[in-house]
């Protein structure tokens, strides 16, 4: 628990899922998970860096930042989502291809 | 003990990660975000940061997380108990983002960081952020204050039925 | 003021008549829009008599006011525009301007019914606006500015009447022809700039009375004798003159440009324009030498006594007047040529008075006439034919006087302006040919022909002036029925020709209680003749000046003898009718022919002249064409051709080929990666991941 790796490690691996899940969910709100692991991750990084490398907390200002980011972004993309599933019936992103056809 | 607690936990988010990302059924994907969620907020007690293991549950799992439980279920019929959900190039996928985790791990263990002998503990960090906050980071929490107001106005906008 | 800022003032205000009348004279067109063009042109004249006024109370005989500004900048080479006004200036401005206003109140009348009557007024503007330019030019580029705006000028009053055939070629005619002397004014301009490096009058008299034309010259063309070259010099800018005062060869177009309306005629074709030529040889007469001097001397004096010639046997009003005035310029020129310099232009001056006024005259002639015809319906009887009139002196008192007043003038009879400068050229001719024992013109034992130019000119002078006078104002009316619709020109037109008829008169011109330098006249005194630059050789300008003296009454009296046997031949024939024209026309044959065809100049002229050309261009032309073209260029032609046809082929296989090569490509290549875009977010981001990826490993690797 003293080792700044075990973290990153921890990270990266959030940070992989999270991608993972973005690329392959076709569900809007799937993907919205997706991005909030990827958040994590990066909040993650930030943290340990602040304790173990800085000894000082404007990381954990800038963790505070992307959990507020997060939020706002959450409440725009549930918008979005919302009206893509008034609009189409479901909420699969890779039916939304209206300006394809 | 603390050292295996801290193990359980890591072992436990990246389990709850995993099923976040491999789950069929969206309802366990939500609630295992849940858990990564508080194993998060955990290991930022770990590492000294209470203030933000706070935020973390207060703001992910009573904000995001809800909002993301209402997008589910606004957008499914409550009846199905089970809400399928599918994906796709999953394989090339699984590849790519793997190749990108092994960079990643090959980066971080090559990698021989600066740090620092002598472990810091902190007191509260909430002073401190507080001090920062209103002080070198004014401009930038106004700002924040500006975006969430967007975001709150964007959001109810385009969330109505009229649009 | 000074007068150089008068002067600009003087010739910047027809300019402005012109612009006026070209771009608002339209809709003003009988709505008095003229009398801006009048007001403005009255104003040069009471410019002009301000600066006359103060010549005269200044007497000051060096009086001379020069500015300019550079022009051009050619390194060295420096062209100006400059104002130069010295006594000659100021009396030039004034006959222009007076000539000028003179003839547009005239021509409100005399134009009334005109088709483009804003655009007569308009284009008398510009003339006026150049002749003023040449007037106050002080350099000869501006002054060949200028006179190629006259030329112009000349041109579109000509032809005024375009839609008459005769006209346009008349206009045209004038045009070319003046274009000949141009070119030998422009050559010699172009020597006297290659040698001197100059146009400026002053500096260039300068450089060549210190030597430094002689060095340029020796600098230039090495063995080159600079007296021949500045003889040159002088000859070739003269041609600008012959063309422009229609000297011997070039005077074919004057006679053709009385198609123009007759107050044109008399403005620019009798008293100024035609001036001009004379005004140049004044300006350079310091730089011409002894031989260069008696060539134009001989050129003046063979066109006086030849177009007189021809005046004889004209019937067309206004021919006889334009044939008179190449005779008058001739005497000028000739004046000019035999050192009398002053008297060369003092003639001028008169010469403008009265011969505006002759022309002004015949043109209320010419248009109580017209009014006659267009009364009896008559389109075809000649209104300028002189057998058409007759009697005309009971219907038109005024006209009459005044074409008597002006006949006295031309003739040379005391009392009448005429007399003080005609006399004057005379007594020059004979002195000249007193004293010239050296030149080319000695040499050819010729000294003395030019007094018998100059008498025998005299002489036809009186005798084709009262010829005129009988034939349009005494005996019986030829044609009754015109005779009868005929009456006097309007005050308009009348007023004018009282104007001229006064300043015919010798008054004007002696003014000796006026003068407080002696008892020479104001002309006299204020005009003097400048030194010469160029050495003389044996000519004895002294024994010249005082011979000038001497032969002044003998002069005098034997141009009254000869004026009094001219103007007696002519009561003979045509009061007292002893002679019969007729018998004696075909007595003397071939003389007659020869004077009434114009000496057959204008024949002359197409057979030996154009036709030939013509024929040359025709056989250049054949040559071109038939062989030239077809040999050479189209063989050339031919061969580029299959040549072109082979790098043809070549190019569409190769080059083409290549190009749809790399257009197959880029379509093959479109077509695959149309699949890349599947418009899929996630796609797309693989795409990213597998880039950085990539990026990644280059870096290790």
């Amino acid at each position: 628990m003293n080792h700044l790796e075990s973290y990153l490690i921890l990270s990266a691996l959030l940070f992989s899922l999270g991608l993972y899940t973005v690329i392959t969910r076709k569900n809007g709100v799937a993907i919205l998970m997706g991005i909030e692991l990827i958040l994590n991750a990066a909040n993650i990084n930030f943290v340990a860096f602040s304790k173990f490398v800085t000894h000082q907390v404007e990381g954990h200002l800038m963790a505070i930042f992307i959990i507020m980011l997060a939020a706002a972004e959450a409440a725009v993309a549930l918008a979005i989502i919302l009206n893509l599933y008034n609009d189409q019936g479901n909420i699969n992103v890779d039916e939304a291809d209206a300006l394809k056809r | 003990m603390s050292e295996v607690i801290f193990w359980v936990i890591w072992v436990l988010v990246v389990i709850s990660a995993m099923i976040v990302a491999y789950s069929k059924n969206l309802i366990y994907s939500v609630f295992s975000l849940l858990a990564t969620f508080v194993g998060v907020a955990a290991i930022y007690i770990f590492l000294n940061a209470d203030f933000i293991a706070v935020t973390q549950i207060v703001i992910y799992v009573g904000g995001i997380l809800v909002l993301l439980i209402f997008g589910i279920m606004l957008t499914n019929r409550i009846a199905v108990a089970k809400i399928n959900q599918s994906s796709f190039q999953t394989s090339l996928g699984m590849v790519v983002v793997g190749a990108v985790f092994v960079i990643l791990v090959i980066t971080i263990l090559g990698q021989s960081w600066p740090v620092l002998a002598e472990s810091m503990d902190f007191d509260s960090t909430v002073g401190k952020i507080g001090t920062l906050l209103f002080g070198d980071y004014l401009i930038l929490f106004e700002v924040a204050s500006i975006l969430l107001l967007g975001a709150l106005i964007g959001a109810a906008t385009l969330a109505r039925k009229e649009l | 003021m000074p007068m150089v800022n008068l002067s600009l003032i003087i010739l910047v205000l027809p300019l402005i008549s012109f612009l006026f009348q070209i771009f608002f004279g339209k809709r003003l067109e009988h709505k008095k829009g003229e009398w801006i063009s009048i007001a403005l042109v009255l104003t040069t004249l009471l410019l002009a008599i301000i600066m006359f006024a103060q010549m005269l109370f200044d007497y000051q005989p060096d009086f001379r006011q020069e500015a300019s500004i550079n022009w051009v900048n050619l390194g060295q080479f420096q062209i100006e525009m400059g104002v130069l006004v010295d006594n000659i200036t100021i009396i030039m401005l004034v006959v222009v301007a007076l000539i000028s206003s003179l003839v547009h109140l005239y021509s409100v009348e005399y134009m009334k019914n005109d088709v483009r009557y804003s655009r007569y007024f308009g284009f008398l503007g510009i003339f006026t606006f150049s002749m003023y330019g040449i007037t106050i030019a002080n350099n000869l580029f501006m002054i060949y500015c200028f006179w190629e705006l006259v030329g112009l000028s000349s041109y579109l009053l000509i032809g005024h009447w375009w839609e008459k055939k005769s006209a346009a070629d008349a206009g045209k005619k004038a045009f070319i022809v003046n274009r000949i002397g141009d070119i030998g004014m422009f050559m010699g301009m172009m020597v006297v700039a290659t040698v001197a490096g100059t146009f400026n009058y002053q500096v260039l008299f300068e450089r060549i009375a210190s030597g430094a034309w002689a060095a340029g010259v020796q600098g230039l063309f090495g063995g080159v004798d600079p007296n021949t070259l500045l003889t040159w010099a002088g000859v070739l800018i003269f041609m600008g003159a012959i063309g422009k005062s229609a000297q011997f060869p070039l005077h074919v177009w004057l006679p053709d440009a009385m198609e123009g309306p007759t107050p044109v005629s008399a403005l620019i074709h009798a008293a100024t324009m035609v001036a001009a030529g004379v005004y140049l040889t004044v300006r350079i007469f310091p730089l011409l030498t002894p031989d260069a001097m008696a060539f134009v001397a001989l050129i003046g004096g063979f066109t006086a006594f030849f177009a007189a010639t021809i005046a004889i046997t004209q019937n067309d009003l206004k021919k006889v007047l334009a044939y008179s005035t190449v005779s008058q310029l001739g005497y000028m020129i000739m004046a000019l040529g035999t050192g009398a310099y002053v008297a060369g232009f003092f003639h001028l001056v008169t010469h403008a008075m009265f011969k505006a006024l002759l022309f002004l005259a015949s043109g209320s002639v010419i248009h109580m006439m017209h009014h006659s015809l267009t009364k009896l319906n008559d389109h075809h009887t000649d209104a300028q034919d002189m057998r058409n009139m007759g009697g005309l002196r009971s219907k038109m008192p005024i006209t009459y006087a005044v074409f008597f007043i002006a006949s006295l003038s031309i003739s040379g009879i005391p009392l009448f302006s005429g007399f003080l400068s005609k006399d004057a050229i005379l007594a020059g001719t004979w002195s000249y040919a007193a004293h010239i024992h050296d030149g080319w013109l000695a040499q050819a034992h010729l000294g003395w022909i030019l007094p018998f130019f100059g008498f025998g000119a005299a002489l036809i002078t009186a005798f084709y002036m009262f010829r005129l006078i009988f034939m349009t104002f005494h005996g019986e009316p030829k044609r009754k029925d015109i005779f009868a619709k005929m009456h006097e020109s309007p005050k308009l037109m009348t007023i004018p020709l009282m104007v001229l008829g006064a300043l015919s008169t010798f008054i004007f011109f002696t003014l000796p209680s006026f003068n407080p330098l002696g008892g020479k006249s104001w002309f006299q005194t204020l005009v003097k003749q400048p030194e010469t630059v160029v050495p003389m050789g044996a000519f004895d300008s002294e024994g010249f000046a005082h011979g000038l003296h001497l032969a002044h009454y003998p002069a005098m009296y034997t141009s009254l003898i000869v004026a009094g046997v001219g103007i007696g031949l002519a009561v003979l024939i045509y009061i007292l009718k002893e002679i019969d024209p007729a018998k004696m026309a075909q007595r003397l044959g071939i003389l007659y022919r020869g004077s009434l065809n114009k000496w057959y100049m204008d024949e002359i002229y197409l057979n030996g002249i154009i036709r030939p050309f013509l024929k040359g261009c025709d056989a250049i032309a054949y040559f071109d064409m038939e062989i030239y073209d077809h040999y050479v260029i189209d063989g050339v032609g031919r061969r580029v051709k299959a040549l072109a046809t082979g790098t043809g082929i070549a190019d569409d296989l190769v080059v083409d080929g290549a190009v749809n090569l790399v257009g197959i490509i880029f379509q093959w290549l479109g077509w695959t990666f149309k699949f890349v875009q599947t418009g899929k977010i996630q796609n797309y981001l693989i795409y990213v991941l597998i880039g950085v990826l990539m990026v990644y490993l280059i870096n290790v690797f």
